[in-house]
């Protein structure tokens, strides 16, 4: 049933994001840092977690997810390890994502070629 | 009297050669059966887009000297121009000619650029032969200014999606074919619009000083001519460009049109219309010229306009500035089609069964119509009698 | 100064003229494959928690988001992704795959400019910006907690 949930917030966390396109006419790179800060100041005011718990994947795939990873991994580690875990924690904790990312894009750029759009 | 930015040419340089050369999409839109080769790909079998448009820009030169009945070793000069940096598909086109080359930059204008300073050399008669070209990749100019192809966005409605095509002419001093009468340069004009995806509404400012300094330095008006049209302004930017005339107390009449509002049928899904350097070269390298040769048209005033920006100017918040150069292109040719009938009704209805293509077809009813117009004004012995309208617009013109 | 008047005129002139397309058929497209991908998400998450219950939670998001960021860069590979996008709109740029999706796409478009100026080099002329906000203010955050 959870699925209704996660289907709703995600679709509503998107249609936003729609919004700022018509109503501001902004590129998807400024769409894409819109929302990762987003999701970086949910999680330092600690808002991301219940959140989180309710909607599950609706705010963790949209990229406020992201951002809300990358505070997590830094006030984790600052607590653990002090100042330089301000600089590694959120590398840490999105290091998959983005590895993932290059890794992908790298390989599928070797193989495919750029098609026109019709 | 301020200076004047029209040429009038005493030896009226002639278009005796044209080709146009389009992408599939292209192909398919209202102009499809006018165009000389519709390639299959956009690609046009080479590894990547910029080394395709090169070589569509090669194939138009090529196709226009051939149909010119010449030899690349005839043409003195070729003029030409495209939208990516430094001009390289024309440049590097012009490498495989042993002919002398200027490179030229009008952003979306460099079609009549390039024939307004071809008609020049060689209204001064020190060229025989001159070679204009220009064209633009849908893919190649996306890259340049927009985003990769393969990134899932949406265009604004106001974008307009660029031509992948190559248009050349081929200018000689003596021959067969409609001429070129006279040309005006147009100044850089600049309305303060930034925004990168609404070209026409930059672009029609330019259109339309051009447009004024023509007719005030000729003394004309819009209804001599057959056909007006603009390069890309798009739906919306020629929708602007009427009120902006209208403003300056000049009426554009169905003889008015924009080759980028017309360029693709509707779903298509091209937004406001077609753009690019293509747009309007290929436009009047088949269309148009077709239309002159035939005596279908007799006077067209073909004005494209081009923005003068780049992404960088447009990240450093910079305005766009827009560009437009007009040239008049005559043909004295005399329609069969004209006078048996000599009524534009049964024209309307012959051209009706010529063509299937809607859009075209509406296009050439508005044509013919005022062909009519025109031809009935010619019957008259004194030029001066003119419509009540084209009175009434010159009155204002002289308050 | 004149000008500047002219100019504001026009601009605003132009401004109504711009024709006014319904926004409700692109919102309820972009909720529709929004909605859509997070599912996806969660069911990938859900499988993946099935499969190997052993797993921490962290660990299974970590392998979801993979696994859709694979899914997003071989449809972006194919040529999908922008259809999807073009229909969806806001709606497969917000997810984790428009993320993907804004990676892979320059270093495709790129290719021909060789691997290192072209792909490499290319690969985060889009999504770079967000690498760069989120390490900055995740490091911000970090800076501030260290002091509460």
């Amino acid at each position: 049933m959870y699925y209704l949930w996660v289907f709703l917030i995600g679709g509503f966390i998107c249609m936003l994001g729609q919004m700022l396109i018509i109503y501001t006419n902004i590129t998807s790179a400024r769409i894409l840092v819109t929302f990762v800060l987003v999701g970086v100041v949910l999680e330092a005011f600690g808002i991301f977690e219940p959140i989180s718990a309710f909607a599950r994947a609706g705010i963790n795939v949209p990229i406020i997810g992201f951002g809300a990873s990358l505070a997590k991994g830094a006030i984790g580690a600052v607590k653990a390890r002090g100042i330089i875990g301000a600089f590694t924690g959120g590398f840490e904790a999105t290091a998959g994502g983005i590895a993932a990312a290059v890794v992908f894009a790298f390989i599928f750029a070797l193989i495919f070629k750029s098609k026109t759009k019709s | 009297m301020s200076k004047s930015q029209t040429i009038i040419f005493k030896h009226k340089p002639v278009i005796i050669g044209s080709y146009s050369i389009v992408g599939p999409k292209e192909g398919k839109g209202n102009f499809g059966p006018y165009f000389n080769y519709v390639m299959k790909d956009d690609s046009f079998g080479e590894d990547s887009y910029e080394k395709a448009e090169k070589k569509m820009l090669e194939s138009a030169i090529v196709g226009a000297i051939e149909d010119a009945k010449l030899k690349p070793k005839d043409i003195q000069l070729i003029l030409a121009g495209d939208l990516l940096n430094q001009i390289i598909s024309s440049s590097y086109a012009a490498r495989n000619f042993s002919v002398s080359f200027l490179g030229l930059f009008g952003a979306c204008s460099t079609m009549a650029e390039s024939l307004a300073i071809g008609s020049t050399f060689i209204d001064s008669q020190h060229f025989e032969k001159v070679v204009c070209c220009t064209g633009s990749h849908f893919s190649t100019a996306e890259r340049q200014f927009r985003f990769p192809l393969e990134l899932g966005n949406q265009r604004p409605p106001t974008s307009q999606w660029t031509v992948t095509g190559a248009g050349a002419t081929v200018l000689a001093t003596r021959g067969e074919g409609p001429r070129i009468e006279m040309a005006t340069f147009g100044k850089v004009i600049d309305y303060g619009v930034n925004d990168v995806n609404d070209m026409g509404a930059a672009m029609a400012p330019a259109a339309m000083d051009t447009m004024l300094a023509h007719f005030r330095d000729t003394g004309r008006t819009p209804d001599d001519y057959d056909l007006i049209v603009t390069g890309d302004l798009g739906k919306l930017g020629s929708e602007i460009l009427i009120d902006l005339m209208e403003y300056n107390g000049f009426k554009l009449g169905l003889n008015y049109n924009d080759c980028g509002q017309m360029y693709f049928t509707r779903n298509q899904n091209t937004l406001s219309g077609a753009s690019g350097c293509g747009c309007s070269a290929t436009v009047l390298n088949s269309f148009i010229i077709d239309k002159l040769r035939k005596g279908e048209l007799r006077k067209v005033l073909f004005m494209p306009t081009g923005a003068l920006m780049s992404t960088t100017a447009a990240q450093q918040g910079e305005t766009i500035p827009g560009v437009c150069h007009a040239i008049v292109i005559e043909s004295d040719v005399v329609s069969n089609k004209v006078k048996p009938y000599g009524k534009s009704r049964a024209l309307v209805n012959s051209d009706k069964q010529d063509d299937s293509e809607s859009s075209v077809n509406s296009e050439e009813e508005d044509n013919t119509k005022n062909k009519g117009k025109a031809v009935a004004k010619k019957a008259k012995p004194s030029e001066k009698s003119k419509g009540k309208k084209t009175n009434q617009v010159a009155k204002k013109k002289e308050d | 100064m004149d000008d500047k008047k002219r100019n504001e005129a026009y601009n605003k002139y132009v401004k109504a003229k711009i024709p006014k397309t319904r926004a409700w058929p692109s919102l309820f497209n972009s909720f529709l494959v929004g909605g859509i991908i997070c599912c996806l998400g969660q069911g990938i998450n859900d499988l993946i928690l099935l499969w190997f219950p052993s797993l921490a939670e962290q660990t299974a998001w970590g392998y979801t988001l993979i696994v859709l960021i694979f899914i997003a860069s071989f449809l972006t590979g194919i040529g999908v992704y922008d259809k999807i996008g073009k229909f969806a709109g806001g709606g497969s740029i917000v997810p984790i795959t428009g993320f993907s999706n804004s990676i892979t796409s320059p270093a495709i478009e790129f290719k021909h400019e060789g691997i290192i100026y072209g792909i490499c080099v290319k690969m985060f002329t889009i999504a770079g910006p967000v690498i760069v906000v989120g390490i900055v203010s995740s490091i911000v955050v970090g800076i501030i907690y260290l002091f509460i």
